[in-house]
């Protein structure tokens, strides 16, 4: 895989390390925007992960363009040759499939959509083949999916499903964008799943709402004190369907803020996954669940 | 010592030269759209240069001040009126206890930066106190003001103003405004006779235009290079697996309508990009009007450069105005 650069006006490096999505470009990204991170080179002012590509923002004053980009391009052969091995965390996030609000807001923006005639999980099951609903929830939440990109707005995880690419659930954004999302919807666009950690505008088909905050400009909820934004790239999702009841008894601890989310350390290894799909996964349940 | 707010205008925030360092979560640096104004309004009334301003849009706030202050209003042509008595633009002037400052109609121009000796002191978050108001960050509650509002000052309330800013020295964008663009990003992935037409046409700001970005209109539909589309891109020719969005980026969802994304931009998203507005020429873009023409105009990496250093020297020509 050879990196493609190129300049983002004066102030950013924007580099493609693959025109399609996978675990190895995303790896690949990440090897290098960690590498940039340790080598500490002066003048870089940001530093942004993406799916397949990342990019440097820095400030041409205090360190030519050229120069950078020769730093860059000598780090390509080490981050290629990265075993992807991550210390990472596995998280539960619980999800309300089919809830009021997403419907509400659904069925507002039907002319905006493929088929105004179905739901978005409707629509969703029937473009992948699944027989109905409750098939297509089967797929999004037994198999763990990997953030491979924060961002869009505050905090807003990308999800990548670890999965065969023959089993990627793919569906196509709305037509036109909503001008409305509720707050904490689960999203899917193309072969990507998202929260989205504030209500506005968005493209994506809508599944379900989430009660846990993933995103908190006020620092008052107890796990987003230290840091904002509580997903970063490289992290694991599993989703876990929830009743209304468990929804309503985790809203309740959310607003006495004593929710916990189930967040437990984990190793993944990309060779190691690649090898053995179903027992990487089963693996990362264990250590989810305690076992 | 504080300001009081009276009305609000359309939307006026609270910005400073921004909250770098934050953008791989999404959160954008915000800041005033024209820092340029922004600087020189703080300069006028003795305070840092990167210390909070208001920032008002088409439609001026009333303020009242709760002690004697001195203010400066930069930017836009956008009237300010003591007590309902004229006074001009790029200029300080004292205010004491109790005096009301409220605007005129909005003659040129897109924003203006109200500074006020001692800065507005709201709380700094993750490093600032610009507003982000998409994400509830900063500023005042982490919105736009609105009437009833209360914004502290911070010390040096009461310094003395450092005189006006002639016209000659001010920067603001023509008609139509040119735009300096550095073709890059997936400017692969149109056909060269849309790239020609791309800086060719005369584009009109669209309405859709804020903070996050500015939607411009009324060009030619661009033509794509044919492919096959890659793996979780999506099947319009302007998709691409979602990617990081650099400030200043022209993307074109659908071949349509180019957006250039601003202070508070998207961090990232699944359309193509031509290339990016040079950094010198990112304040322009805050000071345009919706229906105002623009064009974009070629330049390469070393021509970026240089207009870079040319807005630093314009910059060096105010503070040496003003004596600083």
């Amino acid at each position: 895989m050879s990196i493609r650069f190129s300049f983002g006006g004066d102030e950013h490096i924007f580099a493609e390390v693959s025109e399609e999505m996978s675990l190895e470009a995303f790896f690949t990204s990440l090897s290098m925007t960690n590498a940039v991170k340790a080598a500490g080179i002066k003048g870089v002012t940001e530093i942004c992960p993406a799916n397949a590509s990342f990019q440097i923002k820095f400030d041409p004053d205090r360190i030519k363009a050229g120069d950078l980009l020769k730093e860059l391009q000598s780090m390509e052969g080490a981050a290629s040759e990265s075993d992807g091995t991550l210390q990472t965390r596995i998280m539960e996030v619980p999800v309300l499939y089919q809830d009021p609000w997403t419907h509400e807001t659904l069925m507002r923006f039907r002319e905006r959509h493929q088929n105004p005639n179905a739901t978005d999980l409707e629509y969703a099951a029937e473009v992948n083949g699944l027989g109905g609903v409750e098939d297509f929830i089967k797929a999004h939440s037994s198999q763990p999916w990997f953030v491979s990109m924060v961002g869009f707005v505050a905090g807003l995880p990308f999800l990548y499903q670890m999965v065969e690419r023959k089993r990627q659930l793919q569906v196509p954004k709305y037509l036109r964008p909503r001008t409305d999302t509720p707050k904490l919807t689960i999203g899917h666009g193309g072969c990507f799943s998202c929260i989205y950690s504030v209500r506005g505008a968005g493209g994506y088909q809508m599944f379900g709402v989430t009660p846990m905050p993933i995103y908190d400009p006020t620092q008052k909820v107890s796990y987003l004190q230290d840091e904002m934004c509580l997903f970063r790239p490289g992290d694991i999702v599993k989703w876990k369907p929830v009743t209304r009841d468990e929804y309503d008894a985790a809203i309740e601890a959310v607003d006495a803020n004593r929710y916990e989310p189930v967040i437990r350390p984990s190793t993944f290894s990309l060779s190691a996954f690649n090898r053995d799909m179903a027992g990487t996964n089963a693996k990362l349940m264990e250590a989810l669940n305690g076992r | 010592m504080a300001v009081n707010v009276i009305s609000s205008g359309l939307s006026t925030t609270v910005q400073d030269l921004g909250r770098p360092g934050y953008y791989h979560l999404g959160i954008p640096v915000s800041g005033g759209m024209d820092r340029f104004a922004l600087r020189a309004a703080n300069m006028l009334v003795g305070n840092d240069e990167a210390a909070a301003v208001l920032e008002a849009v088409f439609l001026g706030p009333e303020l009242e001040f709760t002690a004697a202050a001195t203010v400066a209003v930069t930017g836009g042509d956008l009237p300010p009126r003591l007590n309902g008595d004229g006074r001009g633009t790029w200029e300080a002037f004292p205010v004491k206890a109790g005096d009301r400052l409220s605007f005129g109609y909005l003659r040129s121009g897109a924003r203006v930066y109200i500074a006020v000796s001692g800065g507005i002191d709201v709380p700094v978050k993750l490093g600032s106190r610009s507003t982000y108001t998409l994400g509830a960050l900063g500023g005042h509650e982490g919105r736009a003001l609105k009437a009833g509002d209360s914004l502290p000052l911070g010390a040096g309330a009461g310094a003395a103003g450092k005189g006006a800013i002639p016209a000659g020295l001010r920067r603001m964008p023509g008609s139509p405004a040119e735009l300096r663009m550095l073709p890059g990003l997936y400017w692969h992935r149109i056909t060269a006779a849309a790239g020609k037409q791309f800086f060719a046409d005369t584009w009109k700001v669209a309405p859709e235009a804020d903070r996050i970005g500015y939607r411009f209109k009324g060009g030619t539909v661009l033509d794509f290079v044919p492919r096959e589309p890659p793996f979780g891109a999506g099947s319009n020719p302007s998709n691409i697996v979602d990617a990081c969005y650099p400030y200043g980026s022209i993307q074109v969802p659908g071949g349509t309508e180019p957006i250039v994304l601003h202070r508070d931009a998207v961090s990232g998203g699944g359309y193509m990009m031509l290339g990016c507005v040079i950094s010198a020429d990112m304040d322009l873009i805050g000071q345009l009007q919706p229906h105002s023409p623009a064009r974009f105009v070629e330049v390469s990496m070393d021509q970026a450069l240089a207009a870079r250093a040319d807005r630093q020297a314009a910059l060096a020509r105010l503070r040496a105005h003003l004596g600083r």
